[in-house]
């Protein structure tokens, strides 16, 4: 049987007292109970040791990037031995076939009971050719490595929903997990974001590791503890907003009083994701506080949907650039000529019979 | 005229007291959500001094939110009018699509619209071609707003609320992401904003040109003739 959590955090030389701080403070950012924090130390001095498999198909590696970040310096030293990342091809030792076969080794090994983390997604096109790892397509490595996990993590915009390799006209077809044929039916938590906030990642894994179970969905597949608002709903500018203050250009005095940015295009309002609350780089800032709209990273999509930089979007569907409001108001325009005159010739025609008629 | 026509009364109740009240009461709720949708997606201009001083897109919001809960609760309503009402009520629901005489009468007014049939018919209740607009893109335009507007309201609601359970759970997924829902949104907006502009302008002219009553039949909800034919539908 493997180590258990607690004994390689006592190994790393980490006290009981930091392990019972580490516990709490992840309750905390689970937005669990205290009650749960005494359970998270129990599971993690009891369970083995969970093996996270980690692969990286086409993608920039800013999930990792991120990842590595985390905010709390304890949950990072202490999630990255607890994950044991037996392999992660960007931050392991090895290298090579000696790196590929510990792939064949963790499924082996520990059939049904690791993890999968997916960064970035397989290119379907030409039968998966854009994407080679150790001489074979990923996506024969990602359904291979699907087969015998527990469960399925999908990091980032690119595993969840394709991201910019997935974008318009998506020549390598890249396609995120869940919409992979035949991949083994696993459970699969999608973590979107470009990249996903750290702390959510290292709360996220935190979870099924000690849980042993799945955080709780919502309908698109993503855990409902940091993606069941969006960032308009929780933003420190949302009284600007309520107020009618707006920046209505990039150096005008309300940017610089820090105005709401929902006339510059921002995509707070239709983007589910924890940075108006969680921040990044330790709770120093977010996009938005830092002057510049939300992208929507973490939305389907978002690179197809139009400009960053308007919040009425063109849309694509007429196959020209053109918003709703634009669309609409020409058809009300020619709805209204076309009023104009057949009431234009009614009177005409009127004026004509009754001419007639005298 | 032949003394042997069918005789029909001078006026008829058409439109019960609940129909003339819902059809006010819409158009005015028609009118606040496109105004008010407009600078949702359009805020007016900045206001100055502090954000406690202010609550312009708040009120604007509200309005909105407000007038699509009449809206909606009115067309509930006036669904259970067409049940519970006289059988002009039925018509918006109901329009007789499977009938040859329906498409033939559609056709008629094609052709008395584009000035070619000098004569116009005589109706009791709608004109298909007018059911024909009223019923694909007023009601079922006005319940696609309804729909999709208590998606995106569900949103800011929250994943516990029922406009959340009952909407934006799967309305959502469905168009892709929110974005695409607002975007929707404001194109059937505009949808609508054609059908209002289009109705006002025929209703004036039939009451003109046709041989019915039509602005007094929305207010008083009798139907008057100008001659005595028989009618038509």
């Amino acid at each position: 049987m493997n180590e258990t959590f607690y004994d390689v955090m006592r190994r790393q030389g980490i006290s009981r007292r930091s392990f019972l701080k580490f516990c709490s403070l992840t309750a905390a950012s689970l937005g669990l109970a205290p009650a749960f924090a005494p359970k998270i130390a129990h599971a993690m001095e009891t369970k083995p040791r969970i093996p996270v498999l980690w692969l990286h198909g086409l993608e920039c590696t800013c999930c990792s990037e991120s990842f590595i970040r985390s905010g709390h310096p304890l949950a990072k030293d202490v999630i990255l031995s607890m994950l044991s990342l037996d392999y992660d091809d960007t931050i392991m030792a090895s290298a090579g076939h000696e790196a590929e076969a510990i792939v064949t080794e963790i499924v082996e090994k520990y059939k049904g009971n690791y993890i999968l983390a997916v960064e970035g997604n397989a290119p379907l096109g030409e039968d998966g050719m854009y994407c080679i790892i150790g001489g074979k397509p990923f996506v024969e490595q990602l359904r291979y490595a699907a087969e015998n996990c527990k469960a399925i993590i999908s990091w980032g915009s690119c595993a969840s929903w394709g991201c910019v390799q997935a974008a318009k006209p998506n020549p390598t077809r890249a396609t995120p997990t869940h919409k992979i044929p035949n991949l083994a039916n696993k459970p699969i938590v999608k973590v979107p974001g470009c990249p996903p906030i750290a702390e959510v990642m290292t709360a996220v894994v935190t979870y099924l590791l000690t849980f042993d179970k799945l955080p709780t969905l919502d309908a698109q597949g993503r855990p409902q503890m940091f993606y069941s608002q969006r960032i308009h709903d929780k933003c420190y500018r949302r009284p600007h907003f309520d107020a009618g203050q707006f920046v209505e250009e990039w150096d005008d005095d309300a940017a610089r009083q820090g105005h709401c940015l929902y006339k510059m295009g921002c995509k707070g309002p239709t983007t589910y994701n924890a940075c108006s609350t969680m921040r990044w780089n330790e709770g120093v800032s977010f996009p938005i506080q830092s002057g510049h709209g939300c992208l929507g990273c973490s939305e389907d999509g978002f690179w197809d949907k139009g400009s960053f930089y308007e919040r009425v979007t063109n849309i694509n569907q007429f196959g020209i650039e053109a918003n709703a409001d634009k669309v609409g108001g020409i058809a009300a325009g020619v709805v209204t000529a076309g009023v104009a005159a057949h009431a234009g010739i009614t009177a005409l025609k009127r004026a004509q019979s009754q001419g007639e008629q005298k | 005229m032949s003394s042997n026509a069918v005789e029909i009364p001078k006026a008829v109740y058409v439109y019960e007291i609940p129909v003339r009240l819902w059809h006010s009461l819409n158009a005015l709720a028609i009118t606040v959500l496109a105004v008010t949708g407009y600078l949702i997606a359009n805020p007016l201009a900045s206001v100055s001094g502090e954000a406690s001083d202010h609550f312009v897109m708040g009120y604007i919001r509200f309005a909105h939110f407000a007038a699509g809960y009449i809206l909606a609760i009115g067309l509930l309503f006036r669904i259970y009018w067409a049940y519970a009402g006289n059988e002009y009520a039925r018509q918006l629901f109901l329009p007789p699509l499977l009938t040859q005489k329906f498409w033939a009468g559609v056709w008629h007014e094609i052709l008395w619209y584009s000035f070619i049939d000098k004569q116009p018919r005589k109706y009791l209740g709608h004109n298909p071609l007018a059911l024909l607009f009223m019923h694909f893109i007023l009601v079922w335009g006005t319940l696609f707003m309804i729909v999709t507007g208590f998606a995106l309201y569900g949103e800011g609601t929250g994943q516990d609320s029922w406009q959340f359970a009952l909407f934006s759970s799967w309305v959502i997924p469905l168009f892709g992401q929110s974005q695409d829902v607002h975007s929707w949104h404001h194109l059937i907006m505009w949808a609508i904003i054609c059908f209002v502009i289009a109705h006002i302008y025929v209703a004036i002219r039939e009451d003109k040109l046709s041989r019915q009553s039509m602005l007094k039949t929305m207010v008083t909800g009798y139907r008057t003739f100008k001659d005595d034919a028989p009618a038509d539908d």
